[in-house]
């Protein structure tokens, strides 16, 4: 219930946010335009209604499952983000995948052994990813990899292949090696949060009553860590896990710019600088819807693997 | 003895056990002398379009100018001396960090410590804003705002107020939630003392400690916010570089091995803000009670 005042909310904020600011009409029509034809595109786009009439259209046409049509592709709002959907959530999957295993495997281990000099490093390498903003990495990627060494491309999708009428660039060698460094470059701000995280949940889990038990009991270390370890701390990854792929997906707005990634960010980009409101008001709703089905879908999975919940709830 | 005994200086004899933390202060102070005299230091204006020559342009570190100097980090790809531009670079990203750090203090403190301290109705309402902007990536609520605003450093230093204000509306408004239900909240309220002196007096001085925390980590997030968008190309306009649009304008010429116009200052971005972070590293865990010996 919440979900949809929310969503409510954010469609209105969303909407006035853009529409009070910018007139697009001049980037519709060429300047050399009469003024019939101007006045006649302004009627067309419905830009001479008040505000909340425009508002109502929109959100009456958007129950409907239209977003509208875009002023600048002329084409349909849906279909322009859903044409580019898949190549953001290929990137924007693979990398939060990949940053979260190794991640979580490299944080426990720090977590584990605080002391020894690979946990040092690891947390060192940690504050970097932290700090140093994400464009930048992106540039020295492309610096190494693919000016100096050659190894790898610097920009575009590569080789795709078609499965359910869709193109996907990760089943091809050629694919992969494009999306390689996009994905590191996305991937690199989650692994130093997903490390830190699991360090500092498995420090504290360490000293617990649980793991003394499991000790006593005689299991061997690695089953406490696989069977106890993991499982208390999964609740806080699971959540930043969650978080992190709605927020992945924001930033891979910077990511795809400089990778030349064809993907929504990519697509917001253009659109803001051009000023294409029905693109920019779409793509914000659906990030926003985004985070919400997000946040559903993250309490569902804890009330999956957390018992406490589970019978809270019922209870 | 209790003179030298204030908390600033006990403060600051514990600051300076930790080497890194001393050697980052050291870097960011120098960073700030280094941005305020950029007009005396720089060899060059980079701001003087007269004095800027196409014939300069894109030259590598060590290329000795048509103005006879050395350009010790090479040229720009309008024929500015780099270090110069650096160095007035430092200037502005520092300017709207530090702008935009203070007026989101100011705002999102206001609103935190108003939410904590008036409660009911008033709360929930400021709350579940602050709430609702929060699980919004800040990255894409500034884009936006830039994108609406405009170029300029007016709008800029908005849009980033915009995207971190609740940061310290959400510490402030927990601080202050937990100070307001302490005795000593309630004996200053017995007394006859206006509401608005007790939270002036005694309320806010005793928010502040985790509010520099965050403050000081929002600070370099600013700056790697503004130089983000401006690499963007959403950010300033070209005339008056900082940062990130000189790394961007280095950009398209890193393919063809013109590394120097990109990396120099991202280096100098990069140092500024772990400078920051490790100096916010090092206060908060001096504030952190639990990490006290």
């Amino acid at each position: 219930m919440q979900a949809i005042l929310v969503m409510a909310v954010m469609s209105v904020i969303v909407f006035c946010g853009v529409y009070a600011i910018g007139n697009p009409i001049d980037i519709v029509i060429p300047p050399e335009a009469t003024q019939e034809i101007r006045l006649e595109a302004i009627r067309r786009l419905g830009l001479d209604r008040p505000l909340y009439e425009q508002y109502f259209i929109f959100i009456s046409n958007l129950l409907q499952g239209d977003l509208g049509r875009s002023f600048v592709y002329n084409l349909p709002v849906l279909e322009l983000i859903g044409g580019r959907l898949p190549a953001t959530l290929e990137l924007v999957l693979i990398s939060v995948i990949s940053a979260t295993v190794l991640g979580v495997s490299l944080g426990i281990y720090a977590g584990y052994r605080p002391d020894s000099w690979l946990a040092k490093t690891i947390m060192a390498v940690s504050v970097l990813g932290f700090s140093v903003p994400s464009f930048w990495v992106g540039l020295i990627l492309i610096l190494v990899f693919a000016v100096n060494f050659g190894w790898l491309p610097a920009g575009g999708r590569g080789q795709t292949v078609e499965i359910l009428g869709i193109a996907w660039s990760f089943p091809t060698i050629n694919g992969l090696s494009h999306i390689a460094l996009p994905a590191i470059n996305l991937a690199l701000f989650k692994l130093a949060l997903m490390i830190r995280l699991a360090r500092a949940g498995t420090r504290e889990i360490m000293l617990t009553d649980t793991i003394k038990f499991a000790r006593a009991v005689g299991l061997s270390e690695s089953t406490i860590l696989r069977r106890h370890l993991l499982k208390l701390i999964s609740i806080p990854i699971i959540t930043v896990f969650g978080l992190e792929l709605g927020s992945t997906l924001a930033f891979a707005v910077v990511t795809e710019t400089i990778f030349s990634w064809p993907g929504v960010g990519k697509l917001i980009i253009d659109s803001i600088g051009v000023l294409d409101r029905p693109v920019m008001v779409a793509y914000l709703i659906l990030v926003a819807f985004l985070f919400v089905t997000i946040n559903f879908v993250i309490d569902l999975v804890f009330a999956l693997i957390d018992p406490r919940v589970r019978n809270g709830a019922s209870a | 003895m209790s003179d030298d005994r204030t908390p600033l200086r006990l403060f600051w004899a514990e600051f300076r056990e930790n080497k890194i933390g001393l050697v980052a202060l050291v870097v960011v102070v120098v960073t700030i002398l280094l941005a305020l005299f950029a007009s005396i230091i720089s060899p060059q204006d980079p701001y003087d379009l007269a004095k800027l020559s196409l014939m300069d342009s894109r030259r590598p570190p060590g290329f000795i100018g048509s103005s006879g100097y050395t350009h010790l980090l090479g040229t720009d790809p309008q024929g500015r001396d780099l270090l110069s531009a650096i160095f007035y670079g430092l200037r502005i990203s520092i300017q709207i960090g530090l702008a935009a750090g203070f007026v989101s203090l100011t705002i999102g403190t206001a609103l935190g410590i108003t939410a904590a301290y008036v409660g009911g109705r008033i709360e929930a309402l400021i709350m579940r804003l602050i709430d609702l902007q929060l699980s919004f990536p800040a990255i894409l609520l500034a884009l936006v705002i830039v994108a609406l605003l405009g170029q300029g450093k007016v709008q800029l230093i908005s849009a980033l107020v915009a995207a971190q204000y609740a940061y310290f509306a959400r510490t402030a408004y927990g601080a202050a939630k937990a100070e307001r239900g302490k005795d000593y909240i309630e004996a200053a309220l017995a007394t006859p003392l206006s509401g608005r002196l007790v939270v002036m007096r005694h309320l806010l001085p005793n928010c502040m400690p985790p509010l520099i925390v965050v403050a000081t980590v929002q600070i370099a997030n600013s700056i790697s916010l503004e130089a983000t968008l401006s690499f963007l190309g959403l950010g300033l306009p070209v005339t008056e570089p900082s940062l990130g649009m000189l790394i961007a304008n280095g950009f398209p010429y890193m393919m063809s091995g013109r590394y120097w116009i990109s990396v120099y200052p991202g280096i100098s971005l990069i140092i500024l803000i772990v400078a920051i972070n490790v100096v916010g590293d090092q206060v908060r865990d001096q504030f952190n009670p639990r990490l006290r010996k």
